[in-house]
Parts: structure tokens; sequence; C-alpha cells
């Protein structure tokens, strides 16, 4: 990616872990799945757990409206400068995998105008199953799908359920009411996933979001020692 | 030079914030202006002659060492439209970024720096074509292949149209994007005895007012 570390004008900065002074840069967490299963009240309810130790922002992808913006703008999650809407010409994938330079600009622009900031949540529009964010964009990425969309998704896999760095299945609350079986669902994404983490997750039990900002929190600490 | 970094370049995958963008086509397609595919061709030709042409030769002119902030000057004065500015300059920041990461060259490293928000996308065309050692008439070409691209693509989205009809469509034009490219190389090399008034200033009202209604629709596609 950085081919131009040997010129001395403003880094084009894209993975480069260090800002324009030499500090850390915030981390970049991003958010992918399917439509409805819930990323952005995840993204919300991430807010309401961080952001009092944390600062933060979120830059949100939407398909065709800045619906997602709006929603965390209405449940005044956080202040309204710190949340940026890119407008992905219907193609959230295109926007957080292959051609990320205005995703790149408003993650800079967040860090100059609002910054130093420790996080950034990255939200993808609602996609499909092989919607993954690209590393030039993020260092790491959860992927929420949810029970109500069918328990065979984990079972099914695809770049999302396999790789992502955290899965989270959401909604679990609903399992009863939709047939699904959750043991079946956790133990599909395990063999998927091999090592990597599986949150079970409703933002309407008492744990909430609990798991899932514990995890963002060891992100954290882990970027931060690097 | 090597000819296929032109091939790079005028790739529509090269990822410079392109894919977001209609051309005007999805204002066009809400007003009922473009239905099909003859509609797309009469659309993407007004555009070619108009926003195409002077692209074309504020690219050139870009590549032929004209200063950028004269050429920049040059694209406002020839865009009336305040979204359609912004549009250009969002564009133009994310092509420098990408051209940057690209094909490293100084001149690219000064026009960030000039320009942190971005110049107008044309002239950061001109500048890209020439850091990957590119002609004159090569960055024409980008810029008025671009023109009528991206309508063409963001239509087969739009209006599901027949992306085999879309693409007959770019086929058709493209004895008309050879003249246009070479009239806009000939007024490109004017401006070092001319200045910019040598440019063309060919405008297309209807997609300057049709751009400031689309930046105000409360759902859309695309952001221009």
């Amino acid at each position: 990616m950085h081919l131009d570390h040997h010129h001395n004008g403003p880094a084009a900065v894209s993975a480069d872990a260090h800002r324009k002074d030499g500090s850390h840069r915030a981390l970049r967490i991003g958010l992918g799945g399917p439509v409805g299963s819930g990323k952005t009240a995840t993204v919300a309810a991430l807010c309401r757990a961080l952001r009092d130790e944390l600062s933060l922002a979120v830059v949100t992808n939407d398909i065709y409206t800045r619906e997602d913006a709006e929603f965390l703008l209405r449940e005044a999650v956080l202040p309204p400068e710190r949340i940026t809407a890119v407008e992905t010409g219907a193609c959230p994938h295109t926007a957080i995998r292959d051609d990320i330079s205005a995703n790149l600009e408003a993650v800079e622009d967040l860090e100059d105008e609002v910054g130093p900031l420790d996080l950034i949540l990255v939200e993808s529009g609602g996609d499909n199953l092989t919607a993954t964010f690209s590393k030039g964009l993020v260092d790491a990425q959860i992927f929420v799908i949810d029970v109500a969309g069918g328990d065979d998704i984990p079972r099914k896999g695809g770049p999302g359920v396999t790789t992502a760095d955290l899965l989270i299945v959401n909604k679990t609350d609903l399992a009863p009411y939709v047939g699904s079986d959750l043991a079946r669902m956790a133990a599909d994404a395990k063999a998927q996933r091999a090592e990597l983490p599986v949150v079970l997750q409703s933002l309407r039990s008492e744990t909430g979001v609990a798991d899932t900002a514990a995890w963002v929190r060891s992100q954290l600490a882990a970027w931060t020692a690097a | 030079m090597s000819r296929a970094a032109l091939l790079v370049l005028a790739d529509g995958r090269f990822p410079a914030g392109g894919h977001a963008h209609s051309g005007g086509a999805e204002a066009a397609v809400g007003a009922g202006r473009i239905t099909d595919a003859e509609s797309l061709e009469a659309f993407c030709r007004g555009r070619l002659h108009t926003a195409g042409l002077v692209s074309a030769a504020l690219a050139a002119a870009a590549v032929l060492g004209v200063p950028p902030r004269e050429l920049d000057a040059a694209a406002d004065a020839r865009t009336p439209s305040p979204a359609l500015r912004l549009a250009a300059r969002k564009l133009g920041r994310q092509l420098t970024r990408a051209a940057r990461a690209t094909w490293p060259s100084a001149e690219l490293d000064a026009l960030a720096r000039e320009f942190p928000k971005g110049a107008h996308q044309p002239v950061v065309l001109g500048l890209a074509a020439r850091a990957a050692g590119l002609e004159a008439v090569d960055a024409a070409y980008c810029a008025v292949y671009e023109s009528v691209s991206g309508p063409a693509s963001a239509t087969v989205r739009l209006l599901s149209l027949d992306p085999f009809d879309a693409t007959a469509v770019l086929a058709r034009l493209a004895p008309e994007l050879d003249r246009v490219a070479d009239q806009a190389v000939e007024a490109a090399r004017n401006v070092a005895d001319e200045g910019t008034d040598a440019l063309p200033a060919a405008s297309a009202p209807l997609l300057e007012i049709a751009a400031e209604l689309h930046a105000a629709w409360p759902v859309r596609l695309f952001a221009s």
C-alpha cells in the first residue's frame, strides 16, 4: 500500500498505524452483516457502553439513505459531529472493501475535527454474507448475524462468518419464537471459525452488549500496547 | 512511458470513488429523461460534448504542465452548481489519494498539500496521468470515457437496464469520444499562449440544475 514512504508530503494514510505527529491513530473496527441483523443497534449500544471511557466516533455506509446515521443521531448516542455518513452508490461492499477512499477520508476528517480519538466504528450497510472490510480500512472486524435470519447461516459460512475477528449471533431472545436452535448455531460457528470468538447476544437482556464491549476493550488494549 | 498505465487509470475499478456517483444519471432517471438505452445514449452524448469536453481539456492541460491552481479556478468558473463543485472536489480528493499510492510523485504530494479537501477531479486526473508517465491525449481519453461510462453503469443499476445494451451505447459513442478527446487536447495546447480562457466552457444547464435538485433528495442511491 505504502509506496510513498520515501516522500515528504502528507501521508496518504490508510493502514498506517500512526498519525502524522507519530502518535497512535484511533483503532478502527468494522461492523458488517446482513440487512436487519442489528448492526446499527449494536453500534448504538457500544457507543453508550464506551463513550464515558473512550473518545469515539462512527462512520456509517448506508445503501441509499442516511437512515443509519440518522438513527444514531436521533438516539443521541454521540454528539452529531462524531457521526459521519458515507454514500456508497448502492454498494456498501464496494465502499468498505474494493474502493475504500471515501471511508478513509471520513475517518481522517473525524480524527482531524474531533480527535484525538481512541476508537472509530465503521458500520457497513446491510449486505450479503461475502461482504468483508479491507485491511486498509479497519484493524478488526465484527460480523453480525441474527437468529431470525435462519439458524443455518453459521453452517453456510462465507467470508464474513468464517474470517471476522468477532462473530455476533444477535437477537438470541427471539430464538424460541422463530424456531432457531441456538446450540446448533454456536456449534456450527465454532466449527467454521476454530479459535475465533463468537458472542451470543440479546440487546434486550440484562447483559446486553457487555460481551461485545469487553471484546472491543481487549482489542483496544492490544492496539495501544503494540 | 507505459501505455498500459492508461488501462490502469481508466479502469472502472480504479479505487477513486467513482462507483458512488452517477454523473447526473440518477436525477435524469428520476425526471423521466432516461428510460431506456436510446435515451441513455442521448444523455451520454449531451454530457460528452459539455461536461466531458470541459473535463478532458482541464485534464489535458494539467498533463501539459499548466499550474493546478489556475486549472482549479477555471474548473470552478465552469461549474455553476455548488453540488457539482462539491462532488468534483470530493472525487478529486479520492483520486489524489489513489494516485499518490499508485504513482508516487512530488507533484501529487504538492497537490495534496495545496488542496487538502480536494481539487477538481479532472485537474487531479491530469496530474495522475502525468505521474503515470502518460500524455495529454491519454488523460483526455480517460476524462471523456468517464463522462459517459459513469452514467451508463449507474443506469444499469437504476433501471435494471440490460448491461449489454448499456455497453453497446458506449461502443456507439466511441468515434465521438475520439473527436472530443482531440478537440480537448487542441484547446489545452492553446493555454500556454492564451491562458485558461482558451479552455472550452461548454455548459449543460440541465445537468447543473438537476444536480442541485438531486442533492436535496432524501433517498437516493448515488452521491451525485
